[in-house]
């Protein structure tokens, strides 16, 4: 196992992760860092500058908006925005407009609606943790920034702020446009579509946007006619996408809908893709090759569909839902976590894609890490890293592997923290430890991903808490590149990291049965 | 090549065979709804046990196997992988009284008319026969008609004839291919909802217009069988109301059946229509080469270049277009050279058809810009000469003014004249009669040769010479009634109005006339754009075909063969890319269409332009990509140079 032991403690308080060369993890105190940040890729969007939607809070909006519309205005508003219940509160609320028994017996419709749903939730308990993985999704709003996504082609990203509005950055234009459409609320999920310059999907609340941005445009506000609408009645609210990697389809889904959406963008039409069990689909990652995707959903159960004629094969977890996942370059290893579970499993899919094999893919996961709870002593005192894992990231070179450790916000002691592995993929898969990023002070990382292109190494792009976007290489000779021999030496793992990096099939029984 | 249009009739006869053996249960179902009674369940259930048990229950299962036989067959014979768009109002008109068309109403009339038997004998009661016996007023014994059973035959032909009619005006005999490839049980699983909501609603729009159709004409279908059957009218003594009447339609039961009989007509068609389209579509696969000489004209290269159905081209482009994906065996074969001799024949042919279809298309929208540029004087882009005989027996008058214009007409290159349906023979069945409006020109009588011919009265026109727009145009005078001397009538009518009072009825008549006649012939918006890209599936399918195999040609391809057409390949796209932008920038090109949800209608033919757009981007993006720097070596004009430096830089 690899274990969090064998890495290099944490840097001492104060101090921010900078990058890596020679085999190294450089850092650099964090107010010099701040200084140092002067590249225009580095952004902070602090949250003061934002003024997020007042969208969900009703009570703000009557002290804002005038009560003047007529009764049926209001509900017709309250049927569309919320639904039966919407309508219901609103005629109970109203009490003075609409005769008596009007207002007693939707107020008694609501309770009895209210009561049925508790009953519903405890027979369904999955249920209950979609709902809570909704909170968790529309209720982060401590940070800032809500997505974050690097174009698979070019220097440019795109990122979702928390009032609703996408900004593009590019190093090598001067405007940078911001994306702003009516429908465009609770962003949860942005990404470009590949072999493409200008479409980007973003997943709303009601609906899914394609916007299509041109980048010759020096137009800093595009116009809402440049998005594409795609919705489909009962798919909502879409919190993750997924763009094959030829480009030619877009998967998404919701925690609140069972159908997987498997969308022809131009054509904007779409084929729902359902299967019993699971209830939702709360995660979505399509594998660099394009022949398998991942759904993981709120109960204790994911999916990998093969995506040459979309059949899938199911695989229950015992503890808990599956949290994250990612991919190997080649499309050949899933890497994925459990919630609840302290440790990383891989999958190998060894069929080639295109020839339909009987062979389905392995039997049973592989546990190729643990990352328990761990105390480093500091100079600053004791830090305990580890427990759950909250995502996964694998540079696409397939040489980095960065871990977000979710950590404890109240306890002061027990960080988030990004933990980062070496893996190799061939000739075997190996995980050697690496070392762990770190930000300012008190900054806890939300969101990260690689560069998709990094000519140098790997480039992991952290949205932290506090509302800033940093980007640290990891400067290395890839694999391939260092066997040639280019002048470089490739980076060697000290003996003593070397140990107990590989799988073995008893580990693996010992911990799922 | 018999082998492979063979194919298609197994499939389809598998697809009817499927459908048959859906039949009982849907009957059961059927059973089940009909006689539903809550207040009394085990009866209910007893009563359908015993009913599908029954003989009748057999002979009427026999005769709707013969129905859907009949049904799966006309789906055979009418359907079409390119939909024939109609441009106008009229063209639309002349396919509903095609003489084809015709027949298939006919039939579905007829069949309609057997299926509302069944389920008249098999709901039974008072639907149960034609006619009872019955006492006159002065006490003799006699046959009278059973009304109730004549209102539910006539709704099943009404509702198959509406059937037919929408299915023309809805395009649903198109066939489409799905970008998702799923098994054809999941396939069906996913749609049955679909046809289920379907079939409910278009029984239920259905039955309202028939039943406001036999309230004021239900007298004459039942006089007639009256007559022709010497049965009795008895209004006296059984039915309290007389069933044209509002009182005695608005009997709830009546509805209820009239509805659940036309669901399950339109249910049971639906189902074998949805069956035929889903295995017609499987993917089929091509082998890329054979060993054997027999074989040899089942290859993929074979089929993709020979004269074939068009089903069977797209059915190639499509397994061209997955290998191309996915499997790198085959991928191998195209690449390979032949034995004797080291000639990539496989590659060649493949490479050829694609790039010649990509032309094709090129052809035809920078024809079509150039036509809506210059307003459709200067040039003109005439209808396929092959297809003069079919659509002349079809819409008369109008076809003599395009025939006059074909004679004048200066010959132009072959390839302008393909429209969609000449390149694809097969085709030419399901669309002839749009072809005289379909490559979208503005119309037929607009054409620089039938101004001509009209001469001296186009010179005083108004508008002659003037820099016009589209509008101008059509409220011009350039229609075909009025090129052969009406013109000159209506330029009179203000001298002559105010003298002769005959004389100004007949022209208010006459313009009335006009108005309808502009109404049949003013040009859909979009759908010239959409016959345009009508048979774009197949574009796409090549292009994504040839990217990919280019994309894997820079690992996989060990001879070099891809190498020697990577210029033509990169510079067709360009053109192609060149045109389809040119394109978007017309009115109405880039406006999207409705889309209809509830329907059994496949409107994907209605954004076919949108993923060619999409998917020319991606191909280039994909080769580009794939290739970088390397594409600054390949011989190709400067212009196309800049044009593939915008794509390494991302700026498309």
């Amino acid at each position: 196992m690899c274990s969090l032991a064998l890495f290099p403690p944490p840097l001492p308080c104060g101090q921010a992760t900078l990058c890596e060369t020679n085999n190294e993890l450089l850092s650099r105190s964090a107010s010099e860092d701040c200084l140092k940040q002067s590249s225009p890729l580095s952004l902070y969007f602090p949250r003061e500058s934002l003024k997020p939607h007042s969208r969900t809070e009703s009570s703000s909006k009557a002290a804002f908006l005038d009560h003047c519309e007529t009764l049926w205005m209001r509900s017709a508003a309250a049927w569309r925005d919320a639904g039966l219940t919407g309508l219901l509160n609103e005629i109970a609320n109203s009490s003075a407009e609409v005769p008596k028994w009007l207002s007693v017996s939707s107020g008694c419709v609501l309770a009895l609606l209210q009561r049925i749903s508790s009953f519903h939730g405890s027979l369904f308990p999955h249920l209950t943790v979609r709902q809570m993985l909704i909170n968790y999704c529309f209720t982060r709003s401590d940070c800032a920034v809500r997505a974050f996504a690097w174009h698979p082609h070019t220097d440019k990203f795109a990122v979702a702020l928390l009032d609703d509005s996408i900004k593009i950055y590019n190093p090598k234009s001067a405007t940078a446009p911001t994306l702003k459409h009516r429908l465009q609320r609770s962003v949860a999920a942005v990404q470009w579509k590949p072999l493409c310059a200008s479409a980007l999907a973003v997943a709303c609340q009601n609906c899914l946007l394609v916007w299509h941005v041109d980048p010759c445009s020096l137009s800093t506000r595009p116009s809402s006619g440049c998005a594409q609408v795609l919705s489909h009645p009962g798919h909502s609210p879409v919190t993750s996408i997924a763009w094959s990697p030829s480009g030619s389809f877009l998967v998404s889904a919701s925690p609140m809908d069972t159908n997987m959406m498997v969308w022809d963008v131009a054509a904007e039409s779409c084929v729902p893709l359902q299967r019993v069990g699971g209830g939702g689909v709360t995660f979505l990652s399509w594998s660099p090759d394009g022949s398998h995707v991942l759904a993981s959903t709120p109960a204790a159960l994911f999916r990998v569909w093969e995506t040459r004629m979309w059949t899938c094969e199911r695989w229950p977890c015992l503890k808990g839902r599956c949290q994250s996942g990612c991919w190997s370059p080649d499309g050949s290893r899933l890497l994925f976590t459990v919630q609840g579970e302290t440790v990383i499993y891989a999958l190998t899919f060894t069929d080639t894609p295109g020839i339909p094999s009987n062979t389905k893919g392995p039997k049973a996961a592989a546990v190729v890490a643990d990352l328990s709870e761990t105390t480093f002593n500091t100079p600053g005192g004791d830090i305990v890293v580890g427990g759950e894992i909250q995502s996964l990231a694998w540079d696409p070179r397939g040489e980095r592997l960065a871990v977000l450790l979710k950590g404890d916000p109240q306890a002061r002691d027990r960080p988030a923290m990004i933990a980062v592995f070496k893996t190799r993929t061939s000739p075997i898969f190996e995980l050697l430890p690496c070392g762990f990023v770190q930000g300012e002070p008190g900054t806890e990382p939300r969101l990260m991903q690689f560069h998709p292109n990094f000519q140098h190494g790997a480039l992991l792009t952290v949205c932290w808490s506090n509302g800033r976007i940093t980007h640290v290489p990891f400067y290395f000779l890839s694999a391939g590149m260092a066997r040639h021999g280019l002048g470089g030496s490739p980076p060697q793992p000290r003996p003593e990291e070397r140990p107990a990096d590989y799988i073995n099939q008893t580990l693996y029984t010992e911990l799922t049965t | 090549m018999s082998c492979l249009v063979c194919t298609i009739t197994i499939l389809a006869a598998a697809s009817v065979a499927w459908a048959v053996l859906l039949l009982p249960p849907s009957i059961a179902v059927f059973v089940i709804i009909s006689r539903v009674s809550l207040l009394h369940p085990i009866q209910w259930i007893s009563e359908c046990v015993s009913l599908l048990t029954s003989a009748t229950a057999i002979f009427s299962f026999i005769l709707l196997c013969g129905v859907v036989l009949i049904v799966g067959f006309l789906n055979l014979e009418y359907y079409t992988v390119i939909p024939s768009i109609a441009c106008s109002k009229i063209a639309l008109l002349g396919q509903l009284l095609h003489p084809r068309q015709f027949v298939s109403s006919l039939v579905h009339c007829i069949l309609g008319v057997i299926v509302a038997w069944c389920c008249a004998v098999t709901i039974g009661g008072r639907y149960q026969t034609l006619g009872y016996p019955c006492t006159q007023a002065d006490g003799s014994p006699q046959l009278c008609l059973n009304e109730y059973q004549v209102i539910l035959l006539l709704a099943g032909a009404f509702v198959g004839y509406c059937h037919s009619v929408l299915g023309v005006i809805h395009n649903m005999n198109y066939v489409s291919f799905h970008t998702v490839q799923q098994y054809k049980y999941l396939r069906f699983k996913g749609s049955l909802p679909l046809v289920v909501k379907c079939s409910a609603i278009q029984a239920l729009y259905s039955v309202r217009n028939y039943l406001v159709v036999y309230f004021f004409l239900g007298y004459v279908p039942r006089t007639w069988i009256c007559k022709t059957l010497n049965l009795q009218l008895n209004r006296l003594v059984c039915s309290l109301h007389p069933l044209d009447t509002i009182a005695g339609l608005l009997d709830f039961s009546l509805l209820y059946h009239l509805w659940i009989s036309g669901t399950f007509l339109l249910f049971t068609w639906y189902i074998t229509l949805l069956l035929f389209r889903i295995f017609v579509t499987e993917v089929y696969s091509f082998p890329v080469q054979s060993s054997f000489t027999e074989d040899v004209h089942q290859c993929l290269p074979k089929v993709l270049t020979g004269q074939q159905p068009a089903i069977l081209k797209f059915l190639a482009l499509h397994d061209l277009a997955l290998l191309s994906q996915h499997s790198p065996s085959r991928r191998s074969e195209v690449f390979s050279l032949s034995q004797p001799g080291g000639h990539p024949h496989n590659w060649n042919a493949i490479s050829q058809e694609c790039l010649s279809l990509l032309a094709d298309l090129t052809q035809r929208l920078v024809a079509h810009h150039d036509t809506v540029a210059t307003n459709g004087r200067a040039k003109s882009l005439s209808t396929g000469s092959d297809k003069k005989s079919l659509s002349s027996e079809s819409s008369g008058t109008i076809l003599l003014s395009s025939q006059g214009t074909e004679d004048v007409m200066t010959p132009r290159p072959s390839v302008l004249i393909k429209t969609p349906a000449s390149v694809f023979l097969r085709s030419s069945v399901g669309s002839p009669l749009t072809v005289p409006f379909t490559p979208d020109l503005d119309s037929p009588f607009s054409s620089p040769a039938l101004r001509r011919l009209a001469g001296p009265v186009e010179q005083c026109s108004p508008w002659h010479g003037t820099v016009q727009s589209p509008h101008i145009m059509r409220r011009g005078p350039k229609l075909w009634s009025t090129s052969t001397g009406e013109r000159g009538l209506q330029n009179k009518t203000e001298h002559v109005i105010p003298i002769v009072d005959p004389c100004a009825i007949w022209v208010k008549n006459f313009l009335a006339k006009r108005v309808l006649i502009m109404y049949l012939l003013n040009k859909l918006p979009e759908a010239s754009s959409q016959a345009l890209f009508a048979d774009t599936q197949s574009h796409i399918w090549a292009l994504e075909g040839l990217s990919y195999l280019v994309k894997a040609s820079f690992s996989e391809d060990q001879f070099g063969v891809v190498q020697t057409t990577l210029p033509s390949i990169l510079s067709s796209m360009l053109v192609l890319q060149e045109a389809v932008d040119r394109h978007f920038k017309l009115p109405h090109a880039s406006s999207k269409p409705v889309r209809s949800t509830s329907s059994m209608e496949d409107s994907s033919y209605k954004t076919l332009r949108f993923a060619l757009r999409a998917t020319l981007k991606t191909a280039i993006y994909r080769i580009t990509t794939t290739f970088g720097e390397h594409l600054n070596a390949v011989q190709m004009s400067a212009e196309h140079q800049k044009r593939l430096q915008q794509f390494l830089e991302y700026k498309e």
